[in-house]
């Protein structure tokens, strides 16, 4: 019984169209398990280029580089300190505003808003997260910080003037820039983030839980304040965190309008700095390597701080989306 | 008990209330920010904007330099960042997708997807500025991509997952490689969504200044050499809007016009992309 000769040469043939196969799989794999860890590999080396970038500012000025308010450029004495709390301020005034807007817009959206508006809405509100930070620049600059400048400044002024602490926090002159304007451009900057996330996570919340607290004859903000908000309350929080990962990063906007002023004022009002805005601002013409090297300092630190803060945050998130799915 | 009905229907007035005024709040900037860069930048907009060089102070000049070094940087970055990401993110939802190595990708990249733009700009100027001892256009789009990149990968992952197993199932089923199924029939059914994270990943990086201020950094002239400096839009605009020069404030509220509408147009493309796949 022989074979026709077709058939004993197609096992060779298609032994060769499967190695042929097998090769192209494994290599196609390796490619793409390549590119997965090559993402690993542009985080470690952001953050190891930023070690050794500000080495030689940490060697020479020590935990000092930390707490100095000082930023002199020709004595060659850098401290750290003025930045990081013009970073903190202005990003604590953005989520005092932003938090409590954001909220109210997503509950709006999920509770109030008739259907066939949420959809155009909650598009809207992402566009103003699509604005470039640039753009937040110049319309602060040209357009928001003098309208500070003519009414809201000179009536805080006024307003709180003869109190007690809140005098100095908002003592004047009112320059139209400064930390305040800063963190009212951060907050509008934000807003979008807070709004689509915790929008999400309160339409994740399960219709039966609220409707059985309708059903007990709860108002709409019972319902939102004692059953939505606690249920998706890991979500909001990694929200916000997301969002403060955001203003503490934001760079242009921040430049424009604040004022780039290397000290610690107790007014609001006054220009200060940020990490972000004296890096944008003063790279390019520092001279000398302590100089350049402080500044890298800057960047590690904000980046230390952002990722501990967005960690945080999508920890948080992860934790509710395996409560979802 | 009617006046404890009344207190709470009260309050519930004022907290819907403060939720409709808090929406109208965030709407308003929206419309006052569009509305001031429509008010000062569409009164620059002309043919010259688009034909002419910038102008040194108190002259006369266009955009047109920043303009196509805006092009060049983003269309490089895209091109160097679609593939990595595309290839990550395949990984992550196809070979990979119960690896640990898959989880601690995802939370990394989505770290990446947030990090602050400014630092990576200084990154990208210690690895190819500083040791190349000059800025070029060419580290200005590698720091683009870097940025490309991890939006890439969340939405290639997310589009992936979407695609039903017995599409794949039934393509295995014939005797297909898996690396051709991938390329074959998974890849052509999250095409769309694809498209749109490219989008979107090119709206994001269009915008960005932060990482071309010492990467890239700025050229008055016209320039398409990518081993030197380069001119972009978002940092002429930079320059500019901080001037103290009347023209030069005027261009820059153009660029500023120019480039929002060419970003919204983008992110609204994006969405109509990612909403017409869904209800098919």
């Amino acid at each position: 019984m022989s074979l026709p000769l077709e058939t004993a040469l197609a096992p060779s043939t298609r032994g060769r169209a499967l190695d042929r196969m097998r090769v192209g799989d494994l290599g196609f794999r390796l490619l793409t398990r390549a590119a997965a860890v090559g993402v690993l590999i542009i985080l470690g080396a952001v953050i190891l280029s930023l070690i050794s970038g500000s080495l030689p500012a940490l060697q020479s000025f020590g935990v000092d580089f930390l707490i100095a308010e000082r930023w002199n450029p020709v004595t060659e004495k850098f401290g750290a300190l003025a930045p990081i709390y013009g970073t903190l301020v202005t990003s604590f005034i953005a989520m005092l505003i932003a938090v409590p807007v954001g909220l109210l817009i997503s509950v709006f959206l999920t509770e109030l808003c008739p259907l066939w508006l949420r959809r155009p809405i909650g598009i809207a509100i992402e566009l103003l997260a699509g604005i470039p930070s640039i753009i937040y620049g110049i319309w602060g600059l040209f357009i928001f910080a003098p309208f500070l400048q003519q009414t809201l400044q000179p009536f805080l002024i006024a307003l709180f003037g003869n109190i007690p602490f809140l005098s100095s926090l908002f003592a004047g002159p009112p320059y139209g820039i400064g930390v305040l304007t800063a963190g009212l451009i951060l907050a509008i900057m934000v807003l979008p983030f807070i709004t689509s996330i915790s929008r999400d996570v309160f339409e994740a919340v399960p219709q039966v839980l609220k409707e059985a607290a309708y059903g007990l004859g709860c108002t709409t903000w019972e319902v939102v304040r004692r059953v939505v908000l606690p249920y998706a309350r890991v979500g909001v929080i990694g929200g916000i965190m997301l969002g403060l990962g955001r203003a503490l990063g934001e760079t242009m906007a921040v430049t424009f309008v604040i004022g780039n002023a290397h000290r610690i004022s107790a007014s609001i009002l006054a220009p200060g700095t940020t990490i972000s805005a004296t890096i944008a601002n003063e790279f390019t013409e520092a001279v000398g390597d302590l100089y350049t090297s402080s500044l890298i300092a800057l960047g590690l630190i904000l980046f230390v701080i952002t990722f501990i803060v967005l960690a945080v945050a999508r920890y948080l998130l992860l934790r509710i989306e395996r409560r979802v799915g | 008990m009617n006046q404890l009905y009344a207190s709470r229907r009260r309050r519930n007035r004022i907290a819907m209330g403060l939720s409709l005024l808090a929406t109208v709040f965030g709407l308003g900037w929206l419309v006052l920010i569009l509305g001031a860069l429509i008010w000062h930048g569409f009164s620059g907009l002309s043919v010259a904007v688009f034909t002419e060089m910038t102008p040194p102070p108190g002259s006369a000049g266009g955009l047109l330099n920043p303009i196509v070094g805006s092009l060049i940087l983003t269309a490089l970055a895209i091109l160097i960042g679609t593939p990595i990401g595309i290839l990550a993110g395949t990984y992550m939802a196809e070979y990979g997708r119960y690896d640990r190595l898959t989880t601690v990708v995802r939370f990394i990249n989505d770290i990446l997807l947030s990090a602050p733009s400014i630092v990576i700009g200084l990154f990208i100027y210690e690895v190819m500025v500083a040791p190349m001892g000059h800025f070029s256009g060419f580290a200005g789009a590698v720091a683009l991509a870097v940025i490309v990149i991890p939006v890439v990968v969340r939405t290639t992952e997310d589009m992936l997952l979407l695609v039903p197993n017995p599409l794949r199932e039934a393509a295995t089923a014939l005797g297909i490689s898996r690396a051709v199924v991938i390329r074959k029939v998974c890849y052509r059914a999250a095409r769309a969504g694809m498209l749109t994270g490219v989008l979107l990943a090119v709206a994001r990086i269009s915008g960005e200044t932060a990482p071309l201020l010492f990467t890239a950094l700025n050229n008055q002239f016209w320039s398409v050499d990518l081993n030197g400096p380069m001119p972009s839009l978002p940092v002429v605009i930079f320059q500019f809007a901080l001037s103290p020069y009347g023209d030069w404030q005027r261009l820059a509220w153009t660029g500023a016009l120019i480039i929002t509408f060419a970003v919204l147009a983008l992110s609204i493309t994006a969405r109509v992309l990612a909403g017409s796949r869904k209800e098919s």
